[in-house]
């Protein structure tokens, strides 16, 4: 492999080098720049020594696969690849400012402004996911944030692509990823779960709000395997003042089997940014580890039946929507709410994950904004989460599956947009207006968002009888 | 340069003529015809010719072990194939039979090598079903990809720098890059007689510059191909199987 002498001030492809930014253990990254082209630009070059490690080489490749075909403002932008045969490298657009790292001489911080950070993080794995990509290296080096807050994840040399040949799978006998964050399933071989990555979104959340990390930081194999059956010291045995929801949430997050971690980061996200909506557990409460008995029982069991195993589908997010469905309470006859109840009842049978949101939008008297607040305004809102329960309760959902939110809005129409844009709403479930003079001064709510909904809708309208 | 890789027509014209428009849709630029040009269906002579006219105008045809059984009566086969070569014997013409009798086992082109089956021993036609056998095909050359078919599903293998085989099942109409730095046997599906579990008619597309494949399907009418197995008085179990896939 021929190697190329880089230094400030030279060419290589047509980019002219600049500045060495960072030198890390794995890759060196580079300020370059193109002549006619105002992007910010970073190279990435490998550290390749021959006869060393050749999980080095495979991780580069596996990035300069997987980051052509990822797309969105969660990842950076994707320029170009330098070929193995002269010189490997990955050109990416540069983000300003820095990662998580710097965060933890910090630590901890407030469980509330973890858990806004966590659900940022948490709507970049969402974005990550839906490309069927999992990124099993999720850790605060490897996360950033453009200047509107969006999380951006970087370094994609551990991830796994659903659709292309994992070159990591069975290359190495020891799993890769980072000792604190790696989930259970990874210490054991596992690559292909997307949940690895809310496992470790969730150590990053413990040690953000307790300044202590789960798991340690073990340096061999057998440490790693500890958290097969060693739970964490609960986050509030460490912190008292941690509330009961956000330890519920990152415990939930620390489950060593995948299938009783939340079903998706959208879920992940949308218990992050509903706290008084989270269901409580055991886990809410829990002071103490389990106890030693337990443990001992857990050590003697084979450790590959303590995980999951994801199923080929499973690895498919599309069986954990959100849904989300907006409710007039103004204007709903008996017929149309029974009517979408069962079409919310289809669709929750389909997909045994799935989540249900029900909204109620609050019209805001344009004049009156500050109402809200007062007797009647409160009242009126208890009112229809009352309104939205008495709609549900006939779809006998369990608790958690379930959330209730009364919105208030001049615009209707645009706040469920907005519900949807920031909780990744899979699909929206709403009710066409009844009565047609009503749509035609007001405008049709559902039209509008069915036009521009970032997801699938579906207006549920009773059938019109035909005038004889 | 984007060739256009197909495998195991077994005498379907209907799938073929679909996988071809879908081929030139894509302008595929040169076709890789893998063999198995005959045997199961019902059309062998109009395939054999129409693959002869291709091949005329810069198609490269292999030969399958169906297409050598038409010249060897002795071949090794199991029962169902075995009539259905002998039903497809007298029904091609001689130049056809002439046509299969010359098609080379492999080709060699750069750093690509394309044949029917395992490529350790091609006459043999063994089977590339696993990560052992894509094993033994992979060390028994060094190119840096091998094409090959015979099996009817569409399979990927990558040889990796630890001397290991991985197994990458694709999926339909992503672009798969295949890293210069590793080797690669990519098993094509089968145009006439998928046994993946579906019935549309199965390629691949390679584009030569990029470095990338990407299997594909092009669905046809299996009904009417069905049909044609019963009418001519093929097996039942020959029909069924393109309509269920298996």
């Amino acid at each position: 492999m021929a190697k190329t002498r880089l230094e400030s001030g030279s060419t290589l492809d047509g980019f002219i080098i600049g500045d060495l930014v960072h030198r890390g253990g794995m890759a060196h990254l580079w300020q370059v720049s193109r002549p006619g082209d105002a992007t910010q630009m970073l190279m990435k070059i490998p550290v390749l020594h021959e006869g060393e490690d050749p999980a080095a080489i495979v991780s580069f490749e596996m990035e300069q696969m997987i980051m052509p075909r990822l797309k969105g403002p969660h990842v950076p932008r994707h320029i170009a690849n330098g070929d193995f045969a002269t010189q490997p490298y990955i050109v990416m657009e540069r983000l300003d400012g820095e990662t998580l790292l710097p965060q933890l001489d910090a630590l901890p911080l407030p469980a509330e402004t973890v858990a806004r950070l966590g659900a940022k993080i948490a709507d970049a794995l969402a974005a990550l996911h839906a490309q069927g990509v999992v990124h099993l290296d999720l850790k605060p080096s490897n996360i950033m944030f453009r200047p509107n807050g969006d999380a951006v994840l970087i370094d994609f040399g551990l991830a796994h692509h659903r659709d292309l040949p994992d070159l990591m799978q069975e290359e190495f006998r020891l799993p890769y990823g980072t000792a604190p964050y790696m989930a259970p399933e990874q210490v054991m071989g596992v690559r292909n779960d997307y949940r690895s990555d809310l496992f470790a979104l969730g150590c990053l959340m413990y040690f953000f709000a307790t300044g202590t990390r789960p798991f340690g930081d073990p340096q061999k194999l057998k440490g790693l395997k500890q958290r097969l059956w060693q739970d964490p010291v609960p986050p509030r045995k460490l912190q008292p003042d941690i509330p009961p929801w956000f330890q519920e949430i990152v415990l939930r997050c620390l489950e060593v089997r995948a299938g009783r971690r939340h079903p998706s980061a959208a879920q992940l996200a949308h218990d992050l940014r509903n706290p008084d909506q989270v269901t409580l557990t055991a886990r809410a409460g829990k002071l103490t580890q389990d106890g030693f008995f337990a443990v001992l029982k857990r050590k003697g069991e084979p450790p590959s039946s303590l995980i999951d195993k994801p199923q080929a589908d499973e690895a498919e997010l599309s069986d954990a929507p959100i849904v989300a469905v907006a409710l007039n309470l103004d204007d709903l006859t008996p017929e149309l709410s029974d009517k979408l109840r069962r079409t919310a009842s289809r669709i929750l049978e389909r997909s045994p994950q799935a989540r249900l949101a029900c909204l109620n939008v609050q019209k805001l008297n344009r004049i009156a904004m500050d109402s809200s607040l007062d007797e009647e305004g409160n009242n009126k809102h208890v009112q229809r989460l009352v309104g939205l329960k008495d709609w549900a309760q006939g779809l006998k959902l369990e608790q958690g599956r379930i959330t209730f939110h009364v919105l208030e809005a001049i615009d209707p129409a645009e706040t469920i947009l907005d519900y949807a844009r920031q909780n990744n709403v899979d699909h929206i479930l709403m009710g066409a207006r009844e009565n047609s003079t009503m749509r035609k001064i007001l405008g049709s709510v559902s039209g509008k968002v069915a036009a521009e909904a970032p997801c699938s809708v579906t207006v549920v309208r009773n059938r019109q009888l035909t005038e004889e | 340069m984007r060739l256009g890789l197909i495998s195991d027509i077994h005498a379907n014209q209907l799938a073929l003529e679909a996988v071809l428009a879908r081929c030139g849709a894509l302008r595929v630029e040169q076709l890789i015809v893998l063999g198995d040009l005959v045997g199961y269906g019902p059309d062998p002579e109009a395939v054999v010719q129409r693959m002869m006219v291709l091949a005329a105008s810069g198609a490269l045809v292999l030969m399958g072990n169906h297409d050598e059984a038409i010249g060897r009566p002795t071949a090794n086969m199991n029962d169902v194939a075995l009539a259905a070569i002998n039903w497809t014997r007298p029904r091609l013409s001689d130049a056809s039979r002439q046509f299969l009798s010359q098609l080379p086992l492999t080709h060699r082109r750069d750093d690509m090598l394309f044949v029917h089956a395992d490529a350790s021993a091609p006459g043999r036609w063994n089977y590339v079903t696993d990560t052992a056998s894509a094993h033994a095909s992979l060390a028994a050359t060094d190119a840096q990809l091998t094409v090959c078919g015979h099996v009817h599903q569409p399979q990927l293998y990558c040889y990796t720098a630890t001397a290991k085989v991985i197994h990458h099942q694709p999926s339909m109409d992503i672009a798969i890059p295949l890293a210069p730095q590793r080797r690669w046997l990519a098993v094509i599906g089968a145009v006439g007689q998928p046994r993946d579990g579906n019935p549309s008619a199965g390629f691949a597309v390679l584009d030569t510059a990029a470095r990338e494949i990407t299997f594909k399907r092009a669905p046809y009418d299996a009904e009417a191909a069905a049909e044609r197995v019963r009418a001519a008085g093929l097996p039942e179990r020959l029909a069924v199987r393109l309509l269920t896939g298996h």
